[in-house]
């Protein structure tokens, strides 16, 4: 391990009163690098993204970034820190245009004015950046685009701030199988911007496409991150589901559950 | 994963790969073209008012010949211009898909506060009474916000009892029957003064070059221009058209005796500033892009960092001062405030006007300008009918059924949005 990576997870607990949901997870992410979080519902994958943009606070274990200990107190602190999310329902206003979407809330302005220019050539810039060819006017309404193309804008409104990390949630969820592709050759231009990808995915064969290294929850504990390389689709089943699969991935043994009843 | 071509999305040719061109229109006949393309997917913009008041002045005219005089025309848009700057007002309520019941008698009250500081012979100056008057319209629209926001109730309810309530406090102030009369000149001018027509001709132009100018300007700075110079031009030449008819028809004498009544109205000017101020508000700040994001999708707005209670304050803030001042035009007109004044008829109508002009109930789609084209109809047709000697009752029916249809053409214009993602 020569570079540091640039997002690591140690211990991370998380409990709503007696239920505890997060229990000591360990994850690793790496710019240049999509980490795909995969898990079955209820894993705890939404309380661990949320504790990292800030929505949660942790109860116990650290968030280590770039090497130094941080803590997000809130959504802002995330970006900040240069952590942008693009979360299933995309949050997008679709009566806006594309470019009022990409800045909504961090609007350029000239005196009291908006900058329309200056923020159409950022976002013009931004989206052929990432190559996304498919949309005709930035100025054309949310509305009016597919869901590739709304996913895409989401995207590109994630890193037109400088970020370092951007965290997707279900990018393709809602998606047909073309726009699926195109959401994800985009997200591996992302990591291959030198960007981190963290994907939040149920699809596994999404999952095996555009990963690099793939964190599996199960019950709130990270029971293996391999590289994509080595592991086949089988085992990943296996891990979500057992937590465990075969020697080579004996799982991470639960936590005893007590602590947080304890607490209470 | 490689960078293939990505897949066409909704049926569009794979080709050309267009971030930098728009769908773009260089020359007059691909502009027209692609309006036709948008008019027909639903995308109507002001056309179908604009036909509405086509067909209501074809209508009234073949039924009595006086409608299309200069006289009656200038007096419909002074009968409207009170629909207009409520209308206006509501227009705000409507993007952040609310609703404000109580903004014809947030008017009555700022009217009553007005007229009682001008009257007599030591009343105040007109500018405290005006000024009062829309300070109590903000101050009650600021605090329908406050309640609203702060304890999460919903604006009917709130602004319903607003309605009862200063429906209320304006019979208490002026008693049974009571009325105020209004004698200082410059607050009866507002809504009846004229320019001098020399007048009117400068400051028409005044406004002409300083629209046209910023119209320029901006096409200039704007490297990727979504229409050619010939649409602009085509655009300068309307707005010219138009000032130049507006103001020419309101120069015309329209005094039936020895006095000559002409000139533009001060109301008119009054109502074009504050559409013009409330469209750049709209179009050009970070505030308006806010309420339209806010009514489009509130939790995107949150997410986005934006004060979403600030600003629904805000709206309903300048709801209420907009009530304000239509509720002071109204007052002007009648040269005095009395208990006959019907909030809950008014608010009706600026709902009705700013539908009828464009505006969605559900938030999020609307322009100031819609205010002034539903104010139109709806004079429109009160005036007409009004010529025809029709009762107010025979007025309301057909003021319901312009409201139906044009509910329902805005409705089948955004089935077809919908259908063509236009949205």
């Amino acid at each position: 391990m020569a570079d540091t990576p640039l997002l690591e997870l140690r211990g991370v607990k998380k409990h709503f009163a007696a239920v505890e949901v997060l229990r000591g997870v360990n994850m690793t992410v790496r710019a240049g690098q999509v980490t795909a979080l995969v898990g079955d519902n209820g894993a705890g994958k939404s309380t661990l993204i949320k504790c990292l943009a800030g929505i949660y606070q942790l109860d116990g274990g650290s968030i280590v970034w770039e090497g130094k200990d941080v803590s997000v107190a809130n959504p802002k602190a995330a970006s900040a820190l240069g952590i942008e999310f693009v979360y299933q329902d995309l949050a997008l206003a679709n009566n806006l245009d594309i470019v009022q979407n990409m800045f909504l809330g961090r609007e350029r302005t000239r005196g009291v004015f908006l900058d329309d220019e200056s923020m159409d050539d950022l976002a013009r810039e931004t989206l052929a950046g990432l190559n996304v060819t498919t949309i005709k006017s930035i100025r054309q309404q949310v509305a009016s685009l597919s869901g590739g193309q709304r996913q895409s804008v989401a995207v590109a409104k994630a890193v037109m701030w400088n970020s370092k990390l951007v965290v997707l949630d279900e990018p393709t969820a809602a998606l047909g199988v073309a726009q699926t592709a195109q959401v994800l050759a985009l997200v591996r231009r992302l990591a291959d911007r030198g960007l981190a990808v963290i994907i939040i995915s149920h699809n596994l064969e999404d999952v095996l496409k555009v990963a690099d290294s793939i964190a599996i929850l199960r019950l709130g504990v990270l029971v293996a991150q391999p590289d994509k390389t080595e592991v086949s689709s089988g085992e990943l089943v296996e891990l979500i589901t057992t937590g465990r699969s075969g020697t080579r991935f004996p799982g991470t043994p639960a936590q005893p559950a007590a602590p947080a009843a304890h607490h209470i | 994963m490689t960078d293939t071509n990505p897949a066409p999305q909704n049926g569009a040719p794979p080709s050309i790969p267009t971030v930098a061109g728009l769908s773009s229109a260089s020359t007059l006949g691909d502009y027209f073209n692609n309006w036709i393309v948008r008019v027909r997917a639903g995308d109507t913009g002001a056309l179908p008012v604009i036909a509405g008041l086509i067909i209501l002045a074809v209508i009234f005219q073949s039924l009595n010949g006086n409608f299309l005089t200069a006289g009656n025309l200038v007096n419909l848009m002074v009968q409207g211009s009170v629909y207009m700057l409520f209308s206006l007002g509501m227009i705000f309520i409507l993007l952040l898909g609310e609703i404000d019941l109580s903004i014809g008698f947030i008017g009555g009250v700022a009217g009553v506060v007005m007229a009682l500081l001008v009257y007599g012979d030591h009343g105040y100056p007109w500018f405290v009474g005006v000024g009062a008057g829309l300070l109590c319209g903000a101050a009650i629209g600021f605090l329908n916000g406050f309640i609203i926001t702060s304890i999460g109730l919903p604006a009917f309810i709130v602004t319903l009892a607003g309605l009862l309530a200063w429906n209320g406090v304006m019979l208490i102030i002026l008693g049974n029957g009571g009325t105020i009369p209004i004698n200082d000149g410059m607050v009866v001018n507002l809504a009846n003064g004229l320019l001098d027509p020399m007048w009117g001709w400068i400051v028409g132009a005044v406004l002409v070059v300083l629209i046209c100018g910023d119209m320029i300007l901006s096409a200039r700075r704007r490297k990727h221009s979504s229409e050619p110079t010939s649409v602009l031009i085509l655009k300068i030449v309307g707005i010219v058209v138009a000032a130049v008819v507006v103001i020419a028809l309101c120069n015309v004498n329209r005094g039936r005796g020895a006095i000559a009544i002409q000139g533009v109205p001060w109301v008119l000017l009054i109502v074009f500033g504050f559409a013009a101020l409330w469209t750049i508000v709209l179009k050009r700040t970070k505030f308006g892009t806010y309420v339209y994001a806010i009514g489009g999708n509130a939790e995107a707005a949150r997410r986005a960092g934006i004060a979403v209670n600030r600003i629904r304050i805000i709206v309903f803030s300048i709801a209420g001062f907009m009530g304000g001042v239509a509720g002071l035009i109204y007052a002007s007109r009648l040269r005095s405030v009395s208990t006959n004044l019907d909030g809950g008829t008014l608010v009706l109508y600026c709902i009705a006007a700013a539908v009828i002009g464009g505006t969605s109930l559900f938030g999020g789609r609307g322009k100031a300008i819609s205010a002034i084209l539903g104010g139109l109809v709806i004079a429109s047709i009160d005036n007409g009918m009004g010529l025809l000697g029709l009762s107010a009752a025979a007025r309301y029916v057909v003021t319901g059924i312009v409201l139906i249809i044009a509910v329902t053409i805005d409705a089948l214009a955004s089935r077809g949005r919908a259908s063509s993602g236009l949205g």
